[in-house]
């Protein structure tokens, strides 16, 4: 009986919030906007019986999707978040990885602080840590000024309001969700593997290669998929720092519906965001279950 | 004791100075007198002053305190629940669902998150404010603090509950007295990471709010939109050291609590 509430309190919350609001943004990918902008003609109708099930189906169409499919802007904004997830998750992957190993083979005694200033910039507000890059980047920003002081260029660079811009944003933010995950898979490795390649003759590199880095497999994997899944909906960073021509699909869904206030083809947008990204979050839970599994 | 090669200070170095010079700038720069951020006139805490007069934002921070620490108290005893449901339970039917549902908010899009939770507060009629800012920061809160407070479940000892239960207590009194102090710690950082992630958020808030409830994230967004201002850079200095201080602070804390553990179970040997 107890086991029973307790499992139905959580559970029943989830349905709620989180299931329920997506059967209704998938209802509304289907409507016509005129019925789906309030006042509401009710999603489904039980009362009538037999005949509001049928008129709810008679209901269903998908010009939306068809809307979608013919307008360039929407393929173009699917593609380039696609595009920028994958260059930028990959980036962050080289950048996280030395902090990662350095991590990993500092003495003991600096490790819990080194943990600590990976976790303190998670802990400190997203918004403020892209705003920050907007003073730095800026044309007569600080990167600018430096660069000029030392000599390397002569007329400032145009990186606010770029691409490049997005990119810097992307891997400075999501840099602690790719580090510690890498550095949990190193922290775990058994050194004795690495001394026991290097008596059978590989060079330190060598050993890198065959055994450090496909032992740390399972930590790169959960990091990319941190990185790649939010990011494919970023819409802050392309928002704050992204120009014109930076497309993503976050900032057009954002766009539809406050601006364009279209809710119907802004569902339409989730849905399909959500089903490109149904195959990495089942990919990143399968790799968590491994994971946890490996360690218990 | 094991030394750094060079090759490793070097990528710590340059990593941590990538991970804090943007942060160090900001607070540097909101002591500048210039209203031109990039250009430093001068110290001076005018800024601060500024900030303090500004009632729009000193509303929108009480709000956005308001609705962290509630939503972040329900997300906690929900998501603590859900964390014990999912390891202790056993089967039941839908657990698959269940944990589905449990774990996907935290890789999900908050765009989809945020659209989908205002699709149904507008569905049922409910009034966009405070409320639905909170019921849609528990929504995505329990689910961090559900793997929180489930790894460390994972983890512990569990015939010291089975103990209890053998010795007579009820599951709520072996709950209570037992599994809860050793999982205290655990959810206690998920609380504090719920709250933080409550006061942060910007996304699922500008979907979830009304016109009467503007939350402190909503408020700095509309203004950094227009470009870099003094006055937020101000505000951004104060929230950084809040969080550095609080973090810290419980980094030592239970640092200390560990330590004094470690002896009594040494003392108890």
């Amino acid at each position: 009986m107890r086991r029973a509430a307790l499992i139905l309190l959580p559970y029943s919350w989830l349905f709620a919030f989180f299931l329920i609001p997506f059967l209704i943004v998938l209802k509304i990918s289907v409507s016509d906007p005129a019925l789906a902008i309030p006042p509401y003609t009710p999603l489904l109708d039980l009362s009538e019986g037999w005949a509001g099930v049928k008129a709810f189906f008679a209901g269903l169409d998908f010009d939306n999707f068809k809307f979608l499919a013919s307008d360039n802007l929407y393929w173009k904004a699917y593609l380039s978040s696609l595009q920028i997830a994958v260059t930028s998750t990959f980036l962050a992957l080289c950048v996280a990885y030395p902090i990662a190993y350095g991590m990993a083979r500092a003495p003991d005694e600096w490790r819990p602080t080194l943990m600590m200033l990976v976790i303190l910039p998670f802990w400190s507000s997203f918004l403020i840590r892209v705003y920050s890059w907007k003073a730095i980047l800026a044309q007569e920003g600080l990167l600018n000024q430096f660069l000029l002081w030392i000599g390397v260029i002569d007329t400032p660079l145009t990186i606010l309001n770029t691409t490049t811009a997005v990119y810097i944003g992307i891997v400075y933010t999501y840099l602690p969700f790719m580090i510690l995950p890498i550095y949990a898979a190193l922290d775990r490795l058994d050194t004795s593997l690495l001394e026991a390649a290097e008596d059978l003759g590989c060079t330190r590199l060598q050993a890198f290669w065959l055994v450090t880095f496909p032992l740390s497999r399972g930590g790169i994997i959960a990091g990319c998929f941190l990185v790649f899944i939010p990011v494919m909906g970023e819409f802050v960073i392309p928002e704050l720092l992204g120009g014109s021509g930076t497309l993503m699909i976050g900032k057009v869904l954002w766009e539809e519906f406050f601006s364009n206030r279209d809710w119907p083809v802004a569902s339409a947008v989730a849905v399909i965001l959500l089903l490109l990204l149904i195959v990495p979050i089942i990919l990143y839970l399968r790799n968590e279950q491994k994971q946890r599994e490996a360690g218990a | 004791m094991r030394r750094l090669s060079w090759f490793n200070a070097t990528s710590l170095t340059l990593g941590f100075a990538f991970l804090y010079l943007p942060m160090v700038i900001l607070v540097v720069y909101s002591f500048n007198e210039s209203r031109l951020v990039t250009v430093w006139a001068g110290f001076s805490t005018k800024w601060y002053g500024e900030l303090l007069r500004n009632e729009a934002f000193l509303d929108a921070a009480w709000v956005t305190l308001r609705v962290a620490v509630v939503s972040s108290t329900l997300a906690t005893i929900l998501g603590t629940a859900a964390a014990y449901v999912l390891i202790r339970a056993g089967r039941f039917p839908g657990r698959t669902l269940f944990s589905g549902m449990m774990y996907a908010p935290l890789v999900m899009p908050d765009v989809i998150l945020g659209l989908s939770l205002l699709l149904l507060f507008i569905a049922i009629g409910l009034d966009r404010g405070m409320v639905t800012i909170i019921l849609a920061h528990t929504t995505f809160c329990m689910a961090y603090v559900a793997v929180v407070v489930s790894s460390r479940l994972a983890t512990f000892d569990q015939s010291l509950e089975e103990a209890a239960l053998d010795l007579g207590c009820s599951p709520w009194d072996a709950f209570r007295s037992v599994t809860l102090p050793i999982i205290a710690p655990a959810v206690v950082s998920g609380w504090l990471l719920g709250f933080t992630l409550s006061l942060d958020d910007l996304v699922i808030a500008s979907f979830a709010s009304g016109p009467s409830s503007t939350t402190l994230p909503i408020k700095i967004f509309s203004a950094v939109r227009l470009g870099v201002s003094p006055e937020i850079n101000a505000l951004s200095s104060i929230l950084i050291g809040m969080v550095t201080i609080g973090v810290i602070t419980f980094s030592i804390s239970s640092k200390r609590s560990i330590t004094r553990r470690q002896r009594e179970e040494n003392q108890a040997n």
